[in-house]
């Protein structure tokens, strides 16, 4: 790439020509403030807080433009802090807040929050020009997402995220002048659109316009309940992201002192998602078996993320029978709790609350699908984030770092590095692989580590050698993560390009160490670390560690087996640990009279 | 063809149109077969004639007989006495027209004799629904010459020697434009047509669209050729529904004749139009907003560069051509550059299309030579502000421009002055002032407007116009502070530099530009609490003068009881309880209430 050189408040930097301002000043070490902006996910000029005084060879430019888009030249001279670019940089984010619900001492973001970190570095005082607000609504109808446009800035982030990196567009700005709103369209609710709940959206807002809907409150009353039975699961990911809410880099370990850190809080048992995405793998393997050799329907496509069930019920009710029937970790550990464990230890299951700690947003939503339950037990009752959680610890005054290693529960509480590695993306797959490879061989493999399904790459390739019923056959799989490389994925499937014998999806880009549910890393923050690879690392590492790598050999998922499952893919596993899908529509309103009010406000 | 001693032509523009001139042609043709005349005299529906206060207007040839504020009852009389009888009907014609012993023809009458028309030389002339009276008119020779003599190269040439500029509002070369377009390559590229005429009060680019609809697509053709686009669209406004549907046969029309669709004049050039509507945001002017528009997304701007000529419609080089800058384009190819730098002015060569609105007598269409005075303009042409009322600003530029004053009369119009002192061309609206409007509320009007119109994205624009626009309501509320006008010009200054497109950096003119000229009026607003032109409502007074015979009746009409007073003495109107209804001076048969 052809290099130019550029000056920044009297700084030469040499940077590549692609390069912007914003790029080239972190260069010569200034760092220009945005808000609106989002590394290759928003670049859209809109906050107008980047903006810079330039000229190019002694000519200046007009006007102040913005440095997040503005490409450099050669001869550029940039100056960032001019008494032009202070007042009109404070002016802006002063107008940002004159039409801000300011209630920053009783937000959810306080401390997270990009807005109130931008008004500190920037010392705002006063806000100069105050008046009307834009009028404001709180949509709290999903089980998911809480969507309060007292708080908006309209920087477009989620918009973003949603429409051009998940490929779904639920939401969008609406109106127009003042009265610009960013909404579903007509004003709907997020309850009833063509949304994942992924929670995207909620990972690109710098403010509290989109957060989950908590659930903690319901958690506390279940534990300080003395006739409940409190038990607790966390999901793979939650581990490489929970130390984050305490100050640890991004993509730390902490299962040790999260472990701890729930029996402190009062569980009555803390026990691993790990266990149970162990014994997904053991059904859902069996499932891909029987499949391929009794000509079942191919291809397979994995279950664990309810962002893409949802999508794909949505979008593609003609793959639904492609899907694993099994239900996700964290429902079958649900059931299992309320079944097994229940008989095990002699509890009523109508005593014991499942709690479940999740990367994931959508995960709300679906502990909350009618048919997640088994006898009328719910498979899980509360389904809480890694935000949430850290929340909690919080709360209880917890000196999260000063906390001892501590380990989980039995009886569900064992895992291998299979476990491990489900919340990052192919790490289904590769978990998949371990056990389907030593099953079909009948050895104990060594060589288990994937790397072709590994990593980032939006959609990832690969085919193993694997003897079907005595036949050398070649296995061919892929991995897509973010609900636009799903589609793509089926539509080259759909067009009857591509041919897969196993699919692997998770909704979510980079799968769940980066969900919806994870600790918030700030734009400034993404340019200099990327969470999701951080956190894959963290468990890749963790895998690594740990005696046993393969889902089969977990003691405690073989002794469930033995003791009461019998065998995968049995008659109890279908009742307990196996689901169905339903083609959703989406825009439906209940009542027409309803729809012909909104329809009437619009007009208005 | 068929050959007519006489032609009624009906004004079909918009204007007419809704006064009933459809009800008018109708009645011409009933009562013109009913006199047997129908073989002898043609009646056709034009485009907008321009002097639109005078509508509808109706002129019959060869006489150019000037028939104004036509009413379906005086149709017979016309026909029996002007059509049969060769008697023209003095009564009904333009007032100037019969002042004098002398009938003036519409040629001669002040309001056309200034003008120069090119862009709306067939507005009014043909019939704008027929592609026969287009090509009578030299119609479609400038794309048969440039497909047939010239290489794209020429062309553009050409165009950047006319020194053609848009009229949309920038003023950007137009032949600069279309060679930025020119040498990228593409598997497509397009010409996009903005008819999204947005400024309140402008009208000049429906007016083309309705009274000459072909030049556009002629032009376009021409354009497409000289980038090497063989699509185009034209955008224009849903509300605007004469001008669509006289595109719609005009497409057709062309279609049909060959003058579109593939290998035009057999030279083995296709390009074909289509139409999008646009759904009445203003933004969707912009030109990258207009582009999301057309590709079915919401019209936001997006940051330039990348330019559309090198990154526009569909991501494809695209150029955006006013409908105003197109409808010269022929006639530049036909006539030549120097032909056109005849007209105007050095810098600004050409004529431009203005639509006379507000306080003035001619509200209508004109089109001048550049370099034309404000004040031919608005006292020449337009006639001046009725009823004797002084001439107190003309506001050029719509919500982008700013308001000029009697010193600024004599300015000869173009770009470049226009700015200069702090307005703009725009895309041609001109509204006139008079003393009873109060500058605060015209910049809180503009103001009111772009609040609503800003396409929301960029702070500046979406927030700080509405803060701008809640000071002037306190101002014009006798409410304001010299605080208040200075944190106006704050606002107004951060707003033109950082916002992200032409919206917003323009939005403050109009106050910027009021502030600079008519400070005086904000401050009688602020400091003496007091609406020199008599329209801030807060601000009024009513007071009741020594005209008063005491006859009581605005005592008794009052609904707040605030007037006293004694039978037969004055009255008085205690101004703590008036709440400024008026109704006591509609009421008073004396004329004895005045409102300061």
């Amino acid at each position: 790439m052809d290099k130019v050189n550029v000056t920044i408040n009297g700084i030469t930097v040499n940077v590549p020509k692609d390069y912007t301002v914003l790029m080239a000043a972190r260069e010569a070490g200034i760092d220009i403030p945005t808000l609106c902006y989002l590394k290759d996910i928003n670049e859209i000029a809109a906050c107008r807080v980047c903006v810079v005084e330039v000229d190019v060879k002694g000519v200046p430019m007009r006007n102040l433009p913005a440095s997040c888009v503005l490409q450099v030249q050669d001869g550029m001279s940039v100056r960032t802090n001019t008494p032009k670019v202070r007042n009109a940089v404070r002016m802006n984010v002063e107008l940002i807040l004159a039409n801000h619900n300011r209630e920053c001492l009783t937000c959810m973001r306080n401390g997270t929050c990009e807005l109130q970190k931008l008004c500190d570095e920037l010392g705002i005082d006063d806000i100069e020009f105050q008046g009307a607000k834009r009028e404001a609504k709180i949509d709290n109808l999903s089980y998911s997402i809480v969507r309060d446009s007292s708080k908006c800035i309209l920087c477009g982030r989620c918009v973003s995220a949603c429409r051009d990196v998940q490929g779904i567009g639920i939401l969008d700005f609406t109106k127009r002048g003042f009265k610009t709103e960013v909404a579903p369209a007509f004003d709907f609710s997020m309850k009833d659109v063509p949304c994942v709940y992924c929670g995207q959206c909620i990972q690109a807002c710098p403010v509290a316009a989109l957060r989950e809907r908590s659930y903690i409150d319901d958690v506390w009353d279940a534990i300080d309940d003395p006739e409940k039975f409190v038990v607790v699961q966390t999901a793979p990911a939650v581990r490489a992201s929970l130390g984050e809410e305490f100050g640890y880099p991004v993509g730390t370990d902490v299962t040790g002192k999260m472990v701890a850190a729930l029996k402190r809080l009062g569980f009555d048992k803390v026990f691993d998602t790990n266990f149970s995405a162990d014994l997904t793998i053991l059904e859902e393997g069996t499932e891909l078996l029987s499949r391929v050799t009794n000509g079942g329907k191919l291809p397979m496509i994995t279950s664990c993320s309810p962002g893409w069930i949802r999508y794909c019920e949505l979008n593609y009710p003609e793959f639904l029978e492609n899907l694993s029937t099994c239900k996700s970790p964290q429902q079958m550990f649900g059931a299992i709790v309320k079944s097994y464990y229940a008989e095990k230890e002699g509890i009523d299951p109508s005593k014991i609350v499942s709690v479940s700690v999740m990367p994931c947003t959508s995960k709300k939503t679906e502990a909350n699908r009618p048919e997640m339950e088994v006898d009328g037990y719910r498979d899980v009752d509360y389904s809480l984030t890694t935000r949430e959680l850290g929340d909690m610890i919080k709360r209880a005054r917890i000196s999260f770092t000063k906390l001892p290693d501590e380990h989980t529960d039995s009886i569900l509480g064992d895992y291998t590095g299979a476990g491990a590695i489900f919340g990052a993306t192919g790490g289904v797959m590769e978990a998949a692989l371990r056990t389907v490879a030593d099953i079909l061989t009948g050895k104990d493999l060594e060589s288990i580590e994937y790397s072709a399904v590994r990593g980032i790459e939006g959609v990832k390739e690969a085919s193993v050698v694997l003897p079907i019923g005595g036949v050398d056959t070649e296995v061919k799989i892929a991995v897509a993560h973010g609900t636009a490389n799903a589609s793509k994925v089926l539509e080259s499937v759909k067009s009857g390009e591509k041919q897969y014998h196993f699919i692997e999806v998770m909704a979510c880009p980079g799968g769940c160490v980066h969900g919806g549910g994870q600790s918030h890393v700030s734009a400034k923050a993404r340019l200099d670390v990327n969470p999701k690879v951080s956190r894959a690392n963290a468990l890749y590492e963790l895998d690594r560690s740990l005696p046993l790598r393969k889902s089969h050999k977990n003691p405690e998922v073989m002794k469930l087996y033995e003791d009461y499952l019998k065998e995968p893919n049995g008659h109890l596993s279908h009742k307990l640990l196996h689901t169905h899908y339903v083609k959703r529509d989406s825009y439906i309103v209940e009542q027409e009279e309803e729809f012909a009010k909104m329809l009437e406000k619009l007009d208005r | 063809m068929k050959i007519f001693r006489s032609h009624v032509l009906v004004c079909g523009g918009t204007g007419c149109s809704s006064s009933n001139s459809a009800l008018i042609k109708q009645r011409f043709e009933e009562k013109i077969k009913e006199l047997k005349l129908d073989e002898e005299v043609q009646v056709v529906a034009t485009g907008c004639f321009g002097l639109c206060e005078e509508g509808p207007v109706v002129i019959i040839y060869p006489e150019g007989s000037f028939y104004a504020r036509m009413t379906v009852e005086r149709v017979d009389e016309i026909c029996e006495e002007h059509l049969l009888k060769g008697r023209i009907v003095r009564k009904y014609l333009f007032d100037e027209s019969a002042r004098e012993e002398k009938i003036k023809p519409l040629s001669e009458v002040e309001f056309y004799k200034k003008q120069k028309r090119v862009a709306l030389r067939n507005c009014g002339v043909i019939n704008p629904e027929d592609i026969s009276e287009y090509i009578a008119r030299d119609g479609y020779m400038a794309l048969g010459k440039v497909l047939t003599e010239m290489t794209p190269t020429e062309v553009i040439q050409l165009v950047k020697d006319s020194g053609l500029k848009g009229r949309g509002g920038a003023g950007f070369s137009t032949g600069m434009k279309w060679s930025f377009a020119a040498p990228n390559q593409a598997d497509q590229k397009y010409v996009i047509c903005n008819a999204d005429e947005g400024d309140p009060g402008a009208f000049m680019d429906r007016s083309v669209l309705e009274g000459d609809p072909h030049a556009v697509l002629e032009a376009m053709a021409i354009a497409g050729y000289a980038i090497g686009a063989t699509k185009g669209f034209i955008y224009v406004r849903a509300e605007y529904p004469i001008a669509v549907h006289r595109l719609e046969i005009a497409i057709k029309q062309a279609k049909e004749t060959g003058l579109l669709g593939k290998n035009l004049f057999n030279t083995g050039f296709d390009f074909d139009i289509e139409i999008r509507l646009g759904a009445g945001a203003f933004v969707c002017g912009e030109e990258t907003a207009l582009m999301q528009s057309i590709e079915g997304k919401r019209g936001m701007s997006r940051n330039k560069p990348p330019f559309p000529a090198n990154k526009g419609l569909w991501g494809k080089p695209t150029i955006i051509n006013n409908v105003e800058t197109l409808a010269n384009v022929p006639q530049i190819i036909l006539n030549g550059p120097d032909w056109f730098k005849s007209f105007g002015t050095a810098k600004s060569p050409g004529t431009k299309v203005f639509a006379l609105g507000g306080k003035i007598n001619n509200t209508g269409l004109v089109e001048v030579p550049m370099g034309t005075s404000l004040r031919e303009v608005i006292y020449d042409i337009g006639g001046g502000c009725p009823n004797n009322k002084e001439f107190k600003a003309v506001q050029t530029g719509g919500p982008s421009g700013g308001c000029l004053t009697k010193d600024h009369l004599d300015i000869p119009i173009d770009y470049d002055n226009l700015t200069a002192v702090g307005s703009m061309m725009g895309s041609g609206g001109m509204i006139v002032m008079d003393e009873d409007n109060c500058m605060v509320d015209i910049a809180r009007f503009f103001l009111d407007f772009t609040v609503d119109e800003s396409c929301g994205k960029c702070t500046p624009c979406r927030e700080g116009t509405k803060r701008m626009l809640e000071i002037l309501d306190k101002i014009t509320e006798g409410k304001g502070t010299m605080e208040d006008l200075a944190k106006l010009e704050k606002l107004a200054v951060n707003i033109k530099e950082t916002s992200l497109c032409g919206l917003g950096q323009t939005a403050p003119n109009p106050v910027l530009s009021t502030l600079k000229y008519f400070r005086d009026e904000y401050e009688a607003h602020v400091l003496e609490k007091r609406c020199p032109a008599g329209v801030c409502q807060s601000l009024l007074k009513y007071i009741i003068t020594m005209d008063c015979k005491g006859c009581t009746k605005c005592a008794r009409i009052c609904p707040v009881g605030a007037i006293e007073g004694k039978v037969k003495e004055v009255h008085v109107i205690n101004q703590d309880k008036c709440i400024k209804c008026g109704a006591c001076m509609d009421a008073c048969t004396f004329h004895a209430i005045i409102k300061k």
